[in-house]
């Protein structure tokens, strides 16, 4: 039975599908998650927990009545400003510090985002209706949830968008700039803490995007954003920090593996693939690095 | 100087050991009240499921002491609960059970919101021989480790679908059926799929695809890719909320065709108004429907029961509530028979609790599972855009014929 994808070609299609658009969302959360990280060295334990939010923005739209899909503009927007704050509040005290603080101070920003939305929006598991129908391809032997297309295509044109906003706006090339040497920016006149914060409200509006597609393709719930924290880690552990086109490439390969790990071992090692999968690349890295000749900083 | 503080800090401290351990030696009955415990999830995962858990324990504390309250010795007493809020977490839940136990003195306990939490309470009750009735575990093991003081409203988890099974094959003429299946790896879940095991195996039935979903997982686009590919005849799946949602949601979007589909946690994942149309033909597993016609002297019946319930509390209760206030009908009945507040009289009042409630027939098996309900299956049928759960199995109660097979998606407008 775990073999059936060799037996029914349709199958691999439909896997390879699946996989592919689950991965662009999955680049798009990672994509924000490296610049953040590129930028400020901190690796956010929370992002999971910002893209959680970022749909029940969306869905909160939906219950007024206004289609889910706007929440793809509304929810970045509101989201920018609640990374801003977070920033301001919590992450500047911890942004030149050691590495493991900032993953203790994300964590702990998780938590307490779990619990608001968990006290605001209630425990329940819910759902943003889009009505967008189904595309079949094949003589309906593969089918193919237009809300998914859709999700592959605002994440694409975001990313294409932000690509273009990084090389040509001012502020694009401060961030950029900071990347490369925050210090030396910043005796340039760039001011740093403006980029810093505008980095972390960019990185928390890509959560609000992919939150709000999330809404109308899979399920909310104030508890499943660790999931979506650890394969953009990945992705990211395997792309590189500040590359586009990895973090595109490695997220739709991360879909699909996901889609063959789930055909090939069975579905309940589908999340520990994930896991093995990490853990197998970290210490490929690990290796790599160790051949590489140290110096002191 | 110091030596009368000192004197004074010890007689003190012994005046406070003293009440403490007085308070708590008759914390079991205080003045007319009969004071229950119970660790509840207001806050965390289980929190919406842990208020439909307290509000069905309050109504019937409201409602039976409101009605005379419960008679021991000719005296007549009402019930008093104390909650502590377990987090939705399993060992905060044991340590809540042992501090009601040791530290308020509580001698009965009604039970926590999930299996989860109840397995972890159960031997904290055990070691303490403290009865528990519990209405929201429903997990196989917790009857199968032999609790001497763990009582059970609800019918165990592993008998929520075997009766879909039935169904498809007695809608198959009586030959065995092809099932796929999806459960999620949890306690619950996992137990409801043994349910299934044994229906195929007596019914000769093939098991074609039995997928485990990990918790995390609120995708299964594959599993249903597969059930496309190998066409079973009967589709059951279990993950609580999240995966009755998920599953009609990728379902319905990916025209995935089956002639049943049978499922858990509809009513509480409030699927028909969620997915309204899209959720139509569902077959789901329910511990209790309003429609039922069993009766008691408190509630009346389940209509009135659910009327009721939604003056006070404003929404329709699902049947965790139900089940609740059946856990506090089991007490009052057992303290009367016993006419004692000794925990091991109520314990063996409770072992021969046999009893009508609105809720269902109540009788405790050997393992403190309900041996005496049957579980109901619903089928959610839509006119227009407006969606109602209909019982359709067991017979005598159905309201409506159950619809089978289900329509395949290009007919369905």
């Amino acid at each position: 039975m775990d073999f059936l994808i060799f037996k029914a070609p349709m199958l691999m299609v439909q896997a390879s599908l699946d996989g592919i658009l689950l991965g662009i969302l999955f680049a798009l959360i990672a994509y924000g998650m490296a610049l953040q990280w590129g930028v400020m060295n901190i690796i956010n334990i929370a992002q999971g927990d910002l893209v959680i939010l970022g749909g029940y923005i969306a869905y909160t739209i939906y219950l007024w009545g206004i289609h889910p899909a706007w929440g793809v503009i509304i929810s970045p927007i509101i989201m920018f400003f609640v990374g801003w704050a977070l920033y301001k509040l919590v992450i500047n005290k911890v942004v030149d510090r050691d590495l493991f603080i900032s993953i203790l101070a994300t964590f702990g920003i998780a938590i307490v985002f779990q619990q608001l939305m968990n006290f605001i929006f209630g425990a329940d598991v819910v759902v943003a209706q889009s009505e967008y129908g189904t595309t079949m391809l094949f003589d309906n032997s593969v089918t193919l949830p237009n809300s998914k297309i859709f999700s592959a295509f605002i994440s694409v044109l975001y990313a294409v968008a932000l690509v273009i906003y990084m090389k040509k706006s001012r502020l694009g090339r401060a961030i950029r700039a900071t990347a490369q040497n925050a210090r030396a920016a910043k005796i340039l006149g760039v001011d740093t803490e403006k980029v810093y914060a505008a980095t972390f409200g960019i990185n928390a509006a890509l959560c609000g995007i992919a939150g709000a597609l999330i809404s109308i393709t899979l399920t909310l719930h104030p508890y499943v954003g660790l999931p979506y924290t650890v394969r953009s880690f990945m992705i990211v552990i395997v792309a590189g920090l500040g590359n586009l086109p990895a973090v595109a490439v490695s997220g739709m390969g991360l879909g699909l593996f996901e889609e063959f790990a789930d055909y090939i071992l069975g579905t309940e090692f589908r999340i520990g693939a994930v896991f093995m999968l990490l853990v197998l690349i970290l210490v490929y890295r690990r290796f790599k690095l160790s051949k590489k000749r140290e110096y002191l900083k | 100087m110091n030596k009368i503080a000192k004197l004074f800090v010890t007689f003190i401290s012994a005046i406070t050991l003293a009440l403490v351990s007085f308070t708590s030696s008759f914390a079991k009955v205080e003045g007319e009240y009969i004071v229950l415990g119970s660790a509840i999830s207001l806050t965390g995962k289980y929190s919406s499921n842990g208020v439909h858990t307290q509000n069905g324990y309050n109504m019937a504390v409201d409602r039976i002491n409101k009605m005379g309250g419960v008679e021991v010795q000719g005296k007549k007493y009402k019930f008093e609960i104390i909650y502590y809020d377990d987090e939705s977490n399993p060992k905060r839940a044991a340590q809540l059970a042992e501090r009601l136990i040791k530290q308020d003195g509580v001698h009965y306990m009604l039970g926590p919101y999930s299996s989860g939490l109840t397995k972890a309470i159960a031997p904290v009750t055990e070691k303490y021989k403290i009865p528990m009735v519990e209405a929201n575990g429903a997990s196989r093991s917790l009857f199968t480790k032999g609790y001497k003081y763990l009582f059970a409203v609800l019918s165990p988890a592993n008998q929520y679908l075997e009766v879909a099974i039935d169904l498809a094959v007695e809608k198959n003429g009586g030959k065995p059926v092809k099932i796929a299946q999806a459960f999620e790896q949890d306690a619950f879940s996992q137990d409801v799929r043994l349910g299934i095991l044994d229906a195929a195996k007596r019914t000769g039935s093939e098991i074609i695809i039995d997928d485990k979903l990990p918790k995390e997982l609120n995708d299964m686009a594959a599993t249903l890719a597969k059930v496309k590919a190998v066409k079973p005849d009967v589709l059951v799946v279990s993950g609580h909320t999240k995966g009755a949602l998920t599953a009609i949601r990728q379902i319905s979007e990916m025209k995935v065709d089956v002639p049943m589909l049978a499922m858990t946690h509809c009513d509480a994942a409030k699927l028909s108004k969620q997915h309204g149309k899209k959720s139509e033909y569902a077959l789901c597993a329910s511990q209790w429907h309003k429609n039922l016609s069993y009766k008691d002297k408190f509630f009346g019946s389940g209509k009135k029961y659910a009327k009721d319930f939604q003056k006070e509390f404003g929404y329709d209760p699902p049947y965790q509530s139900a089940e609740s206030s059946a856990a506090l009908l089991v007490f009052k009945d057992a303290f009367e028979r016993a006419n004692s507040f000794d925990r091991d009289a109520v314990r063996d009042a409770l072992v021969d609790t046999e009893m009508q409630t609105f809720y269902g027939n109540i009788k405790f098996g050997p393992g403190g599972q309900n041996v005496a309900k049957p579980m109901i299956l619903f089928q959610v049928r839509c006119k227009g855009d407006n969606c109602e759960n209909k019982v359709v199995a067991p017979t005598k109660w159905a309201s409506d014929k159950f619809y089978h097979p289900i329509p395949k998606w290009s007919e369905r407008s």
